[in-house]
């Protein structure tokens, strides 16, 4: 008799099917992984599981828990809910209430599960067990970091003493040593508590830290189910070994050009900001980026890596022009600048690249609008001119030029994020700044991507300065490695070098935080 | 908390100051010379000049917006030209009808639109749903002078449960006061309540599909049980901001309101004072309501601050 126990579930959302045909089972304290991007249903599965599907979802199939079908009375099956399953979601922040204490919210759980005169668990104990403290408990989700948010939510899915924790991205949002962290809780109380896990998660290298056996989902359904080395080293499916591929960052080395001299000079920068109200409560000023001093020769890749709040995408929106220095100075191609006084005939040699590929594009706009906006910078193109530009562009990214005349939500991620990369690259820039790049894409996507921004560099010469936190990007991509904290820079190096033998905590932290290799 | 409240305390105070002289200065732009109206077409200009004189309005403009200012605080609103009466003394005795009714209106509309709003956000879809939508869209669509004729018809007329009109004062008679309030703060209240059932329903659907919804269903409750203890009090922030906002509307609504059923309140005293011209007591009544609408505002802005967290800290998210 499994724990829990799925037979050709299936959820459709009217004539749509989101998920079909899956199977699984679930043996006390086993560690089952999911892995799928987004849209591939595995969240769908897990909400199933919990009967937390939303209203207008139809759902098919058999769910059983020690064998019993899942009840279909909504509140049935939410006090087994209660009792049985804890569930840990991706979003800490949202998935919090932001109006109670957590504390409060920790009790909520503790409450709804002392029903079976089981021997309850004190909010103080579960506190400590998830790494938080009692004085955590008055404060409010605002109040909490990130990581200590997503121990409450630990915390939460434990009150019940459940037999089955289901965690869904629940790293995620979290940052390099966060995810670590927390990573390691769950690993380290699955075993002490003998839970059984299922694991959700489009990160493989998580996935394999933590789960014994793993399933591939694309399209909602499995595409692969076995024991996780297996699927991971010896991959069967055309769709798993292109994920495998896709995590280990292999990209292809190219000819590139040699570095040059210095294109970018940044000489003891600095941000204040000012805090606090007009009149009343002033504090000291807040020190975003201090004095901090790097130059970037011609054609180079240097990555910016450190925790978030760390500085650097101030630092970068200075850089481009964005906002305003302080004190301290930059110069490009040996003009100097301190920030929104980059002179308009520079401005075409700096482009930016975010990380959000959905909310950087005008959704009124056509794709072709959008990417000419740039050239207002160069005056006197004629149109063909311009045309020429914009097709040159939309060429160097892999697309069809033909698709400029549609809008944004026309496009998924990933060829999002190529039309951002060649709406930076229609003034023919020299600099390319790039915000977190890849994060917000799916794996399988990611490493097109990558390998389009080694192959542009290849071809057109460009700088880039990539911002990031995830360290194995930066070893596929980058010359250089600086590790930026609290507003300085703290070390800087090769990056294979920089991660054999890191000096500063930080970076040491950082490495030490990385997941183990796949296989 | 301390600085967040002193902060609204002081944006309070700054209000009231423009407020006042926005009003000051709009009045006395206003064509018409009250010595000329109080004395009629057929004064002399020497006895006009003298009654300037002798009411202060030959000073120079900010003196006087300095002098009315300075005896509001210490409670002389001046004196009315047309009644010869202390215009503190004509708002004070009309304020007894006003604020009752403006109160009473918001009461009702509280009680009713909101729990109206709830069970049509839970009942998404349903029957029960389109209903009070439809009846809101009604409510809201009615205008409220013509709604209280209704009722003044129905309830007076027809059944005469209800006195159709006018007022007995709270100290000869409480009850029959009360009585006279009922169906004006019936005619207010219900476009507030059809707004406040719809903001409602909106602010309780948005906090349904969020994620702290669905981690309160994790931990074992039902939708129900979880938008009761989660839902409503995230919801109730978008209210709180229309319900200050209709405070505003409900005190001019007041206005229209007494006219039809004949109360003795504010919204008449400047009805009237505005057609004879008494600058003095428009001003007076004015500021009064002013003074209302904006300490109902901070009022909602501490509420807001005692309802979320977030805002206790003022800056920081």
């Amino acid at each position: 008799m499994s724990l829990l126990e799925v037979q050709n579930l299936a959820v459709r959302f009217g004539d749509h099917t989101a998920v079909a045909d899956v199977s699984l089972t679930l043996e006390r304290g086993e560690r089952f992984g999911i892995i799928g991007e987004s849209g591939s249903g595995k969240t769908l599965t897990a909400l199933a599981i919990t009967g937390l599907l939303p209203e207008s979802a139809v759902m098919a199939g058999a769910i059983r828990i020690d064998d019993n079908p899942i009840p279909s009375d909504e509140r049935a099956m939410a006090r087994l809910r209660g009792k049985r399953i804890g569930i840990v979601f991706q979003e800490p922040m949202t998935a919090l209430n932001p109006l109670m204490p957590i504390g409060e919210q920790i009790g909520e759980a503790i409450r709804l599960s002392d029903i079976g005169g089981v021997e309850h668990i004190e909010l103080p104990l579960l506190l400590g067990e998830v790494g938080l403290e009692n004085r955590h408990a008055q404060r409010f989700p605002h109040q909490l970091s990130g990581g200590q948010r997503q121990r409450a939510m630990i915390a939460m899915a434990l009150a019940s003493q459940p037999d089955i924790l289901i965690a869904d991205e629940p790293t995620s949002a979290l940052d390099l040593i966060t995810q670590r962290l927390v990573l390691d809780l769950i690993a380290e109380l699955c075993t002490r508590r003998k839970m059984a896990l299922l694991f959700i998660s489009h990160d493989l290298k998580s996935v394999a830290a933590l789960c014994s056996r793993v399933a591939v989902m694309h399209d909602g359904r499995f595409v692969e189910v076995g024991k996780t080395r297996t699927v991971f080293g010896e991959p069967r499916e055309a769709y798993t070994k292109l994920l495998v591929a896709a995590a280990e960052f292999k990209t292809p080395l190219r000819d590139r050009q040699p570095i040059g001299e210095t294109l970018l000079e940044v000489r003891g920068l600095t941000r204040d900001y000012r805090q606090g109200g007009l009149l009343f409560g002033r504090k000291k000023p807040l020190r975003a980026v201090d004095s901090v001093c790097f130059s970037i020769g011609q054609a180079e890749s240097v990555a910016l890596v450190g925790p978030s709040g760390c500085g650097k995408s101030t630092l970068a929106r200075m850089i481009v022009g964005l906002d305003n220095a302080s004190g301290g100075q930059m110069a490009l191609s040996g003009q100097t600048y301190h920030g929104r006084d980059l002179p308009t005939g520079l401005r075409r040699d700096v482009s930016l690249v975010f990380q959000d590929p959905f909310g950087s594009f005008d959704p009124h706009l056509t794709i072709g609008q959008s990417l000419a906006e740039p050239l207002r910078l160069e005056q006197g193109l004629s149109l063909d001119q311009q045309n020429t530009r914009l097709i040159e562009a939309v060429q160097a990214v892999g697309l069809d030029p033909q698709m400029m005349g549609r809008h944004p939500h026309a496009f998924s991620g990933g060829q999002r994020q190529r039309l951002a990369i060649a709406r930076a690259l229609v003034t023919r820039p020299k600099l390319v700044v790039l915000d977190e790049p890849v994060s917000a894409l799916d794996m399988s996507v990611r490493a097109d991507v990558l390998a389009l921004l080694a192959q542009l560099q290849a071809e057109f010469g460009l700088t880039y300065l990539i911002i990031s936190h995830d360290l194995d990007m930066v070893r596929a991509i980058a010359d250089r490695v600086m590790v930026m904290d609290a507003g300085k820079i703290v070390e800087t190096g090769e990056p294979n070098q920089l991660f054999a033998a890191p000096q500063h905590a930080l970076t040491r932290e950082l490495v030490e935080a990385r997941l183990p290799e796949l296989v | 908390m301390t600085l967040f409240v002193l902060r609204r305390l002081l944006g309070f105070a700054v209000t009231l100051l423009l407020a006042a002289a926005v009003i000051f200065f709009l009045l006395d732009l206003l064509p018409g010379d009250p010595a000329q109206f109080i004395l009629g077409i057929n004064a002399t200009p020497e006895n006009v000049a003298q009654l300037r004189a002798q009411l202060g309005l030959d000073a120079p403009a900010w003196q006087r917006l300095f002098i009315w200012i300075w005896g509001m605080l210490q409670g002389d609103f001046g004196q009315s030209y047309t009644q010869n009466a202390p215009v503190a003394d004509l708002i004070g005795e009309r304020l007894w009808v006003t604020m009752p009714l403006a109160i009473l209106a918001m009461a009702i509309a509280i009680v009713v639109g909101l729990p109206l709003g709830i069970l049509a956000a839970r009942r998404r879809g349903k029957l029960l749903d389109t209903g009070i939508m439809v009846l809101a869209q009604t409510g809201i669509a009615i205008p409220n002078f013509w709604f209280g004729m209704l009722l003044a018809l129905l309830f007076a007329v027809t059944l005469r449960w209800l006195p159709p009109g006018g007022f007995t004062s709270w100290s000869e008679d409480p009850a029959a006061a009360m009585r006279a309030l009922v169906l004006p703060s019936l005619a207010l209240a219900l476009p507030q309540a059809s707004i406040l059932a719809r903001v409602m329903r909106t602010a309780l659907v948005d906090v349904q599909g969020q994620d702290f919804i669905r981690t309160a269903r994790a931990k074992g409750m039902t939708m129900g049980e979880a938008v009761w203890r989660h839902g409503v009090r995230n919801a109730l922030l978008p209210v709180l901001t229309v319900l200050g906002l209709q405070f505003a509307y409900l005190v001019a609504g007041t206005i229209i309101v007494e006219n039809v059923f004949y109360l003795p309140g504010l919204g008449r005293l400047i009805f009237t004072a505005i057609s004879q011209r008494d600058l003095i007591l428009v001003r007076g009544a004015t500021i009064v309501l002013i003074v209302a609408v904006t300490a109902t505002m901070l009022v909602i802005d501490l509420l807001y601050a005692l309802v979320d967290p977030r805002l206790r800290e003022g800056e920081q998210r």
